[in-house]
């Protein structure tokens, strides 16, 4: 980090494409009804990043955010993802 | 053996990209494999016309690479699965496949978690079309789309799958297929 740099927080959320099947939400689903937990008609699992940027300005880091969800984080094969800055 | 930090590939007629469970299987399956230095290299070697195989997690990192279509996720009974597994040669005009008949089955072990197949539908269609598929599950064992254990690339040179057929060498280990497959690679060089 150098001192024109400053520190943006963000949280990633990636989740499968409707129609990929999702086993994992489905055990989940079971479980809960099993369990009187609820009456739940359908559970996706999904996944949680938190990243924490430095960047000269917050477009940057944003622009960074995006390619880092594209390239890395997400296959567009199966999944889709949202980003949100947070202050902590 | 190449190792993943490398750049560059030597002069070779065949990059085998093997199975394993690279990075922990984090984030997905080949996901971070495929990011890894040698990968680019390996794609450079599939856009001169390469020829490549990809089993089990090879298969992975080669679609996470979009060298082929498709992605592998969690089979759909959430279960290791590891046994010997009948597959159908679906396309036997590959450098790979080309030792046996058009239909055959043959059997070849399965070693996996995450060997669902999926593409979405009109990609499939197209996958089809282009002879794309080329082993196919008898009895789906893991929810592949299609019963699809192995696909190629259009230019029919490159090859994924998810069966293990280094392990189908020997009749002592229960089957001699794989070793058909690497007899079809030889005759076609």
């Amino acid at each position: 980090m150098t001192i024109n740099e400053k520190v943006f927080k963000f949280k990633v959320e990636v989740i499968l494409k409707k129609g990929v099947l999702d086993p994992q939400g489905e055990a989940i689903k079971q479980s809960i009804n099993i369990n009187n937990l609820g009456n739940i008609l359908d559970v996706k699992q999904g996944k949680l990043f938190e990243l924490t940027a430095s960047s000269k300005n917050r477009k940057q880091a944003i622009k960074e955010v995006e390619r880092i969800c594209a390239d890395l984080l997400t296959n567009s094969v199966i999944e889709e993802f949202k980003y949100y800055e947070v202050s902590e | 053996m190449i190792w993943h930090k490398e750049t560059t590939l030597p002069k070779v007629d065949l990059v085998v990209l093997p199975g394993g469970f690279s990075y922990g299987d984090y984030l997905r399956c080949g996901a971070i494999a495929a990011k890894s230095p040698i990968m680019k290299a390996v794609k450079n070697f599939y856009e001169i016309g390469g020829f490549i195989i990809g089993i089990c997690n090879g298969f992975q990192i080669l679609t996470e690479t979009k060298i082929l279509p498709g992605a592998l996720i969690p089979n759909t009974n959430q279960k290791f699965i590891c046994k010997d597994q009948d597959l159908i040669v679906a396309n036997n005009k590959t450098f790979f496949t080309s030792n046996f008949e058009h239909n055959r089955t043959i059997s070849i072990p399965i070693a996996h978690h995450d060997g669902q197949y999926f593409l979405n539908g009109p990609e499939i269609e197209e996958l089809e079309q282009n002879e794309g598929i080329v082993l196919k599950y008898r009895d789906n064992p893991n929810g592949s789309i299609k019963d699809i254990a192995g696909v190629c690339s259009k230019n029919k040179r490159v090859i994924g799958m998810m069966p293990h057929p280094e392990r189908a060498v020997d009749e002592k280990l229960g089957s001699v297929s794989g070793l058909r497959m690497f007899e079809s690679v030889i005759s076609n060089f």
